[in-house]
C-alpha cells in the first residue's frame, strides 16, 4: 500500500483547555509506535494522527496523560445525521409548542373578531379588557416569537436583514398600534381606535407552524444521503493473530484481514483473497445483477455479500472507501447551486430591506390619499405588506430541488458532481459516444467458432489455437486464451512460434503446423480456401467481429471471429437518448468497417472512426461550433480531455472501479441508460426549479402589491394580516413539497 | 402630515444607507498568528464576525460554529470557491479554503439570509 493511502485518523480530545495542552497531547501520539504525525487543532479540541494505529491505542495514550478522547472520524456522517435528526426533532417539538401558543390566542381572537362585535376601543371596560389582552399578546410574543425578535435585531446591529426582521416588524407593528389604541385612544380619530391582537397572535402561531412542517418536510429531501449513509456496516470481523474477531468499523485498519459471511455487508473496500461469491452491488451502482468475486477481485464497502463466505485485505477504509467519497460527492453536490439560482440569490440579497421600504411607501400612500381612518389602513397595510413578503420561498427554490434530484440520482449509480453540471445536462442536444467500452463491452471476446474441418471438435480446435496465441500480446490473441480458460481448457507449448507482422502468427502444437491470421496470410501460405468459407467471413466483417483463419497441417480447419461484444442494453439506450431529439454520435480509433457495423447495429447513422484519442476532443469542439450543447461519454481515463472540453463530460464505469470525481456526471453502472436516466433526472429538477423559482416570483411580486392594498381603489378589497401570515407561513412550505415531489421522479424506460 | 412623510421618506434613507451603503468593520485573519483559527458564529440570523479579511495567496481555516437549530442555518456556502459545508448544531467545524487571490469572497447560507464576507488583501 502506498503511503498516501495510510491511515488517517481524527480524534476529539475533551478536557484540553489550554494552548499548551497541545504540545503534551501531540508529543505523546508522537512517540508511538506507527505514529508518523499526530497534529492538533486546539480551536476545534481535535487530534488528527496519520500512521497505521489502531484508534484504541491513540485513545489509551490520551487517557493516560488526563484527557478524554474518542474517535472523531468515520463515526461522524452516521453520528451526524443521528444529531442532526435529533436537533430536528427538538426543533420542530419547540416550533410546534410556540404554534400552539400563537394559535391558543390568535384562534379565540379570531373567532371573536369574525362573529363578535368590532374590536374597537371606546368605553373604560373595554380599554381594560383589551389592556389586559394586549399583556396576553406580549407574553405570546414573547414565549412564541422571541427568536423571531432576538434575530431580527442581531441582523440589525449587524447591518442586515432578513425573515425574522419583517415576522418582528409585522408583528410589532402591530401589536404596537393597538396598544396605543388601548393606551392613548384619544390621540387617534374615533374610526382607527381598533385593535390587532388576533392579527399578532395569529401570525407567530402560523409561521411557527409553517416553519414546524418546512422542518419535517426538509428532512425528507435528504433521505437520498440517509440511505446512502446507512448502507455503511457498523462493525467488521476482522482476523488478527489468527482469531475472528468482530470491532467497530472506524478500528479497521488497512491491510486487515475481513471476514464477511453470507447476507452481510462489506464493511471496507479491499480485494478478495479466499473464497468466492456474489455480490448485489445495485445499492451503489443501480446494477440489478449480482456480481461475482473470486480472488483478487476488488469488494466495495456498503455492498451486500449474497452467496459465499469470503476473506478480503482491506485496501481502503474510513473517508477513501468508494461508499465515502460517493456519500461526500453527492453531499457536496447537493448542496451546491446551478447557475439558474443565481438571480434568486442577487434578488434576496436585496429583498428584506426593499420590502421595508415598500411598507413605509403604502403607508404613507395611505395616509396620504387614503379614505379614513387612515391610519389604520396605513398600519394594515404596512402590516401586511411585511408579514406576506417571503424571501425563504426565493432562497430555498433551487437549493430543495438540486438536493432531491441529486439524491435521485444517486439512486440510480448517477453522481453529478456539481448544480452546474445538472443544469447544463439538462440541455444537451448532442451526445458523443466513445464506442469501445462505451457502446461497447471493452474486452474482445470469441463470438464465432465457425468449424470448416470436422474431424476436430470446437473445444480441441480452441485449445490448439488458444496454445498457439498463448505467448502473442495481441489483443486478439488474448480474447481467444481468455475464451479457453473459461472453458478450462490446458494449454499445450508451443514451439518454433513465429509473429508475422500483418499477417498472423504460426507454430506448432502436439506436433501440427499451425497457422492462425488474416486471409492474406493464408492465400500466402498457399491455404486452399473455397469461396463459401470467404462469404462467411465476409459475413463476419460486417457483423462487426473480426474473423480470422486457422489451418491445421496446411488445411483449413475453422473460422474463429472476435469481437468487442456491444452492451446488451446499449441499443434500447441510445433509441432512449434519439427519441428524446438528442443528435448521437459515435467515435471510435477502429477502423471504418467495425465502426460502422457497430454503428448500425445500434442505431447511429453518425459516426467517426480512426480518430486518434488526441483528435477526440475536437471532434467535441467541431459539434459545439455548430451550436450543439454536447455531452461526451467515456471510460474516463484516455478520454480525459474530450471529457473536459464538452458541456457535459460523462465517465462510464463497470461497476464501482470507475474513477469518481472525474467527470462532471459519473455513471456508476456500465449500461448507457444511466446517460438517459441522468439527463432526464436533470431535465426533472431543472423543471422543479423553474415551477418553484416561478412560484416563489409570481407569490412575492403578486403578493406584495396586493397587502399595500391595490386592489382597494379598484375593488375596495384589502388583504387581512391574518391570510398575509398563513400565505407566507406556507409558500415555503409549498416550495419544499413541490422539491419532495422529485422524490418519485422515476425515468421512463423507453 | 408632513412630518410624518419627511419621517418615512427619512426612515427609507436610513434603510439604505444602514443595510446597503453601510459597510461593517472587518476582523483581520492569519496575519501574523499562522495558527490561530477564527471562530464564527453562527446564531440568530448572523455570522459573527460576518466580516473577514484575509491575506491573499494563502491557504486559510475558517472555524464556523452554530448554534442556530433554524435549518436556515444548516449549511454554510462559499459559492466562488464552490465550498459548501454542511454544520453541526452546537460544534465546530473547521473549513478549509483554498489560497485565493485578492477580491472580496461572499459566503452565505443557502437562502441567503446568513451573510459574510471574505475580503482578501
Amino acid at each position: 500500500m502506498s503511503d498516501k493511502n495510510n491511515n488517517s485518523q481524527e480524534l476529539l480530545i475533551e478536557g484540553a483547555s489550554c494552548a499548551s495542552c497541545v504540545g503534551k497531547i501531540e508529543k505523546a501520539l508522537n512517540a508511538l509506535d506507527g505514529v508518523e504525525q499526530a497534529q492538533m487543532n486546539f480551536a476545534l479540541r481535535t487530534v488528527s494522527v496519520t500512521g497505521n494505529v489502531d484508534a484504541n491505542t491513540l485513545i489509551k495514550t490520551i487517557e493516560q496523560i488526563g484527557y478524554n478522547a474518542k474517535s472523531a472520524n468515520e463515526t461522524s456522517d452516521e453520528e451526524l445525521l443521528d444529531e442532526k435528526e435529533i436537533a430536528e426533532q427538538q426543533y420542530y417539538k419547540k416550533l410546534m409548542q410556540q404554534t400552539w401558543i400563537g394559535l391558543g390566542l390568535g384562534i379565540p381572537l379570531m373567532l371573536y373578531s369574525v362573529f363578535g362585535p368590532a374590536m374597537t376601543v371606546n368605553s373604560m371596560t373595554e380599554r381594560a379588557v383589551w389592556f389586559a389582552i394586549g399583556i396576553i399578546c406580549f407574553a405570546v410574543l414573547y414565549f412564541a416569537g422571541k427568536h423571531f425578535f432576538v434575530g431580527a435585531w442581531k441582523s440589525f446591529v449587524n447591518h442586515s436583514a432578513n425573515m425574522d426582521t419583517l415576522i418582528a416588524l409585522g408583528t410589532g407593528t402591530a401589536w404596537l398600534y393597538s396598544m396605543v389604541v388601548v393606551i392613548a385612544p384619544e390621540i387617534l380619530p374615533e374610526m382607527a381606535r381598533h385593535v390587532y391582537f388576533e392579527a399578532t397572535a395569529m401570525i407567530i402561531g402560523l409561521i411557527n407552524l409553517g416553519l414546524a412542517l418546512e422542518v419535517k418536510a426538509r428532512g425528507r429531501t435528504s433521505d437520498a444521503i440517509k440511505r446512502l449513509i446507512g448502507l455503511q456496516a457498523k462493525t467488521a470481523r476482522v482476523i488478527r493473530d489468527g482469531k475472528e474477531i468482530d470491532i467497530a468499523i472506524e478500528q479497521v485498519l488497512l491491510n486487515d484481514k475481513v471476514r464477511v459471511r453470507p447476507g452481510e455487508r462489506i464493511p471496507v473496500d479491499g480485494v478478495v483473497e479466499e473464497g468466492a461469491t456474489s455480490v448485489d452491488e445495485s445499492m451503489l451502482t443501480g446494477e440489478p445483477m449480482p456480481v461475482k468475486k473470486v480472488q483478487g477481485d476488488e469488494v466495495v464497502a456498503g455492498t451486500i455479500n449474497k452467496s459465499g463466505s469470503i476473506i478480503f485485505t482491506a485496501t481502503r477504509i474510513g473517508k477513501d472507501t468508494a461508499l465515502a467519497r460517493i456519500i461526500g460527492m453527492v453531499k457536496r453536490a447537493q448542496n451546491s447551486k446551478p447557475p439558474i439560482g443565481r438571480l434568486a440569490d442577487i434578488i434576496s440579497a436585496y429583498f428584506v430591506p426593499t420590502v421595508m421600504i415598500i411598507a413605509i411607501v403604502s403607508a404613507l400612500i395611505w395616509l396620504n390619499f387614503g379614505p379614513e381612518p387612515t391610519v389604520a389602513f396605513a398600519v394594515i397595510s404596512a402590516t401586511t405588506v411585511l408579514i406576506i413578503a417571503c424571501p425563504c420561498a426565493l432562497g430555498l427554490a433551487t437549493p430543495m430541488s438540486v438536493m432531491v434530484g441529486v439524491g435521485k440520482a444517486a439512486e440510480a449509480g448517477v453522481l453529478i458532481r456539481n448544480g452546474e453540471a445538472l443544469q447544463t445536462a439538462s440541455k444537451i442536444t448532442a451526445m458523443i459516444l466513445d464506442k469501445t467500452g462505451t457502446i461497447t463491452q471493452g474486452s474482445p471476446k470469441v463470438t464465432d467458432i465457425h468449424l470448416v474441418d470436422s474431424s476436430l471438435s470446437k473445444d480441441e480446435l480452441l485449445q490448439l489455437v488458444a496454445s498457439l496465441e498463448a505467448g502473442s500480446e495481441h489483443p486478439l490473441a488474448q480474447a481467444i486464451v481468455e475464451s479457453a480458460n473459461e472453458k478450462s481448457l490446458t494449454l499445450d507449448k508451443v514451439e518454433q512460434f513465429e509473429a508475422i507482422a500483418g499477417h498472423g502468427v504460426q507454430g506448432s502444437v502436439q506436433g501440427k503446423k499451425l497457422l492462425f491470421g488474416n486471409q492474406k496470410f493464408m492465400v500466402s501460405e498457399s491455404i486452399a480456401l473455397d469461396e463459401a468459407v470467404v462469404a462467411s467471413a465476409q459475413q463476419m466483417a460486417s457483423e462487426a467481429k473480426t474473423p480470422m483463419y486457422f489451418a491445421v497441417e496446411g488445411k483449413l480447419a475453422a473460422i474463429i471471429a472476435v469481437a468487442d461484444p456491444i452492451k446488451e442494453d446499449s441499443i434500447a439506450a441510445i433509441k432512449r437518448l434519439q427519441n428524446n431529439g438528442i443528435r448521437v454520435v459515435m467515435l471510435t480509433g477502429d477502423n471504418k468497417a467495425t465502426a460502422k457495423a457497430v454503428a448500425e447495429k445500434v442505431g447511429i447513422t453518425e459516426f467517426f472512426a480512426e480518430v486518434l484519442p488526441e483528435d477526440k476532443s475536437s471532434k467535441v469542439a467541431e459539434l459545439q461550433a455548430q451550436g450543439e450543447i454536447v455531452g461526451m461519454t467515456g471510460d474516463g481515463i484516455n478520454d480525459a480531455p474530450a471529457l473536459a472540453l464538452a458541456n457535459v463530460g460523462f465517465a462510464i464505469g463497470t461497476g464501482t472501479d470507475v474513477a469518481i470525481e472525474s467527470a462532471d456526471i459519473t455513471l456508476m453502472r456500465g449500461s448507457l441508460h444511466g446517460l438517459a436516466d441522468a439527463i432526464a433526472v436533470s431535465k426533472a429538477t431543472l423543471n422543479n426549479i423553474k415551477q418553484n423559482l416561478f412560484g416563489a416570483f409570481i407569490y412575492n411580486v403578486a403578493g406584495v402589491p396586493f397587502a399595500a392594498g391595490i386592489l382597494y381603489p379598484f375593488f375596495g378589497l384589502l388583504l387581512n394580516p391574518v391570510i398575509a401570515g398563513a400565505a407566507m407561513a406556507f409558500s415555503s412550505l409549498t416550495v419544499v413539497s413541490n422539491a419532495n415531489r422529485l422524490r418519485f421522479f422515476k425515468p421512463q424506460q423507453h | 402630515m408632513l412630518v410624518i412623510n419627511l419621517i418615512g421618506l427619512g426612515l427609507i434613507v436610513l434603510i439604505v444607507w444602514w443595510f446597503w451603503l453601510y459597510k461593517p468593520e472587518t476582523k483581520a485573519l492569519g496575519d501574523e498568528n499562522d495558527d490561530e483559527d477564527i471562530v464564527i458564529t453562527v446564531e440568530n440570523g448572523v455570522y459573527q464576525p460576518a466580516s473577514l479579511s484575509v491575506p491573499a495567496g494563502k491557504a486559510i481555516t475558517l472555524v464556523f460554529e452554530r448554534k442556530d437549530a433554524s435549518p436556515c442555518a444548516a449549511t454554510v456556502q462559499f459559492p466562488d470557491l464552490e465550498i459548501s459545508e454542511e454544520l453541526p448544531l452546537n460544534k465546530k467545524l473547521a473549513i478549509n479554503l483554498p489560497a485565493m487571490t485578492t477580491g472580496k469572497y461572499a459566503f452565505h447560507c443557502q437562502m441567503q439570509m446568513y451573510k459574510g464576507e471574505l475580503i482578501v488583501k
